[in-house]
C-alpha cells in the first residue's frame, strides 16, 4: 500500500541501507510522478535518477538538513545556474562547480549515499594533486607523532614535528592554507 | 559465416580464459568514472563542449600510448550498438547517445573508455573469473596515464568529481559477475541479498538494477564510492565474494549429498533441452545453461567447455542472434535462431570429443 495516499497499491520501492539500518519508501505511481520523484522510460521501467532524486526529496533528514537560507534564495551553481531544487529533481549536477556552489548542502545527500561519509579517502589526481598530497602526508604525521608522544620517545617525536613544521611551510608556499590544528 | 567463425570474432578474446575460481565467477569489471574540470556534465553540455570534451579524452588517450581504437556511436548502426551492449562493452545510455560518444577498445576488449556516457570518462576494465585486485591496478594505472593529459574535475573533500552524486570520491565500481545456481535451488539468495546491502554493496541480476537473475548470474557491486579507498572498497567485496564463493560450494555440495540424482536428472534435462529443441525462449535457455554449467561443474557433463555459459549467454542475446542471422528477426524467429545456434555450438564441442554428430 502506497504511504502517501494510503489508497493505491505501492508501484515504487525503495531500499537503502545507511550504517546497516534498513530504510524502506513505497509509493503508488501516482503519488511517485506527484512528488516529480520517478517517470517511466520508453520501456516502462522507472528512472534510477528520478528515483534517486525522490529519495533525496522524501527524505525527513534532507528536509529538516536544508540550512534556512536556501529556502530563501536558491542557491545557484556559479559556473551552470543549475538551481540546487533542480539538482534535487533530476538527481544529477550539471558541471563540477555545482559541488563547490552546493557544498553546504550536499554533507547530508553523501551522508545517506555513501553509508554515512562525506570525506574522500581514496586515490588522488597524481598531477594535479598538488599540496592535498601532502596535505594528508601532515595528517598522517600528526598521528604518528601523537602515538610517539603517548610512548614518550621524544627524539622521535621532535624529527616527526620537524617534518610537519617543513611541510606546512611547503603548503603555505604552495598557497594551499595549512590546517591549524 | 560459419559458428565457429562467428564465434572468434564475436567473444572478446578475454572470456575464452579461465580466471581464478572460474567455476563460480565468471568475470571481473572495474569501472572509473572521470570529468574534465572545465567543461559542464552531459546532463547539460552544447553540443560544442562535448565535442571539446571528446576532443580532449582523444588528446588524452593517444597521448597515454594505449592501442586503442575509436568506435563513434553515430558512425554505428543500431544493431552493432546493440552487439557491443551485450557485450558489456558499453552501456546501453551510451548506445542511445548519437551526439559526441564514443568508446575506445581495446584489441582483447578488456579495456573500454566510453566517452560522453553520463560522465565524461568511464574507465573500464574487464577480466576472466575473479580478479579485482588485477582489474583494479589496470585501471588505476589507465586513469593515472590519462591524467598526464587531462585535467580531472576534482576537490580535496568530494573527491572526483561525477555528473551523478552516487559515483562522487572514488568514481569506483567494482563488480562480479557469480553463477549461483547452488544458493538458488537452496533458497538462500533471498538472505544474502540483504545481508550484502550491510557492506555497502549490493547484488542484482545480471541485467542490471532491478532485473531478475536469468541463468541464476548475478552481479555483486560495491554502491559506497566516498570515505574509502578503493582498496578497500575492493577489499570489501572480495571478502563478501569469497564468502559467497564458500556458501555456493556448501550449497553445491548439500544439493549433490541429499539429492544428487535428482540434480543430474535435471542437469541432462537441460542439457537435452538445449541439445534437441528447436524453438527456445530467452527465460528457458538462460534456465538451461545455468543448469549445463552446473552439470560441468560438478563432473556430470564432461565433454563441454565450461565457457560456454558466458559465451551462449551473450550469443542468445537478440543482437547478436540478429547479427548472426544477418538482419532484423521478429522475436518467434529468433526464438528458432536461439536454439538452432545453442544446438550448434553444444555440436562443435560433441564433435571435437567424439569426432561425430547426433543431431
Amino acid at each position: 500500500m502506497c504511504e502517501q495516499c494510503q489508497e493505491r497499491p505501492a508501484a515504487v520501492h525503495l531500499k537503502n541501507v545507511v550504517n546497516g539500518k534498513k530504510t524502506e519508501v513505497h509509493l503508488c505511481e501516482v503519488c511517485a510522478q506527484d512528488k516529480g520523484e520517478a517517470f517511466m522510460n520508453d520501456d516502462g521501467a522507472f528512472s534510477f535518477n528520478h528515483l534517486l532524486a525522490g529519495l533525496l526529496n522524501v527524505s525527513p533528514v534532507m528536509k529538516q538538513s536544508q540550512p534556512q537560507k536556501s529556502r530563501r534564495q536558491p542557491v545557484e551553481c556559479s559556473g551552470c545556474q543549475m538551481t540546487f531544487d533542480q539538482f534535487l529533481k533530476i538527481g544529477k549536477f550539471g558541471c563540477p562547480k555545482c559541488y563547490e556552489s552546493f557544498r553546504e548542502q550536499l554533507p547530508p545527500i553523501l551522508k545517506r549515499l555513501h553509508s554515512g561519509n562525506t570525506v574522500h579517502q581514496g586515490k588522488l589526481p597524481e598531477r594535479q594533486g598538488g599540496t592535498i598530497h601532502m596535505k594528508r602526508k601532515v595528517t598522517e604525521l600528526r598521528s604518528d607523532l601523537k602515538a610517539l608522544i603517548e610512548q614518550e620517545e621524544f627524539e622521535q617525536a621532535a624529527e616527526i614535528r620537524d617534518q610537519i613544521r617543513s611541510l606546512e611551510a611547503e603548503i603555505r608556499d604552495e598557497g594551499g592554507g595549512a590546517d591549524e590544528s | 559465416m560459419s559458428l565457429e567463425k562467428f564465434l572468434s570474432q564475436a567473444v572478446s578474446s578475454w572470456m575464452n580464459e579461465d580466471g581464478p575460481s572460474s567455476e563460480i565467477v565468471l568475470s571481473t569489471r572495474i569501472r572509473l568514472a572521470r570529468n574534465h574540470h572545465q567543461y559542464a556534465f552531459p546532463t547539460v553540455f552544447t553540443k560544442e563542449e562535448a565535442q571539446q570534451t571528446a576532443e580532449a579524452v582523444g588528446a588524452a588517450v593517444r597521448q597515454a600510448g594505449y592501442p586503442l581504437e575509436e568506435l563513434k556511436m553515430e558512425d554505428l548502426q543500431g544493431l552493432e550498438k546493440r552487439v557491443l551492449v551485450e557485450k558489456h562493452l558499453i552501456s546501453p545510455n551510451l548506445a542511445e547517445d548519437s551526439g559526441s560518444s564514443s568508446v575506445w577498445l581495446s584489441d582483447d576488449e578488456d579495456i573500454s573508455l566510453m566517452v560522453n556516457e553520463e560522465d565524461h570518462l568511464r574507465i573500464q576494465c574487464l577480466f576472466p573469473g575473479l580478479q579485482l585486485k588485477e582489474a583494479l591496478r589496470k585501471a588505476l594505472e589507465i586513469d593515472d596515464a590519462i591524467e598526464q593529459h587531462f585535467d580531472y574535475a576534482f576537490d580535496e573533500n568530494f573527491g572526483y568529481l561525477t555528473t551523478c552524486p552516487t559515483n562522487v570520491g572514488t568514481g569506483l565500481r567494482a563488480s562480479v559477475m557469480m553463477h549461483l545456481p547452488g544458493l538458488m535451488m537452496t533458497h538462500q539468495m533471498n538472505r544474502i541479498i540483504p545481508a550484502i546491502g550491510q557492506f555497502g554493496l549490493v547484488a542484482r541480476g545480471i541485467y542490471g538494477e532491478g532485473s531478475e537473475a536469468l541463468g541464476n548470474i548475478f552481479q555483486i557491486s560495491n554502491q559506497t564510492t566516498l570515505g574509502k579507498s578503493e582498496e578497500d572498497i575492493t577489499e570489501d567485496l572480495l571478502h563478501v565474494v569469497d564468502q559467497i564463493i564458500a556458501q555456493e560450494k556448501s550449497a553445491r555440495e548439500a544439493l549433490v549429498k541429499s539429492s544428487g540424482i535428482q540434480l543430474e536428472d535435471r542437469v541432462f534435462r537441460s542439457y537435452g533441452t538445449l541439445r534437441y529443441s528447436r524453438v527456445i525462449e530467452s527465460k528457458e535457455a538462460a534456465k538451461c545453461l545455468s543448469d549445463v554449467r552446473l552439470g560441468i561443474d560438478l563432473g556430470f557433463i564432461e565433454n563441454v567447455s565450461r565457457s560456454i555459459l558466458n559465451e551462449l549467454m551473450i550469443l542468445t542475446q537478440p543482437g547478436f542472434l540478429q547479427q548472426y542471422a544477418g538482419g532484423f528477426l521478429r522475436p518467434v524467429e529468433r526464438d528458432i535462431r536461439r536454439a538452432s545456434l545453442i544446438r550448434e555450438r553444444l555440436e562443435m564441442d560433441v564433435s571435437k570429443d567424439k569426432g561425430g554428430s547426433d543431431i
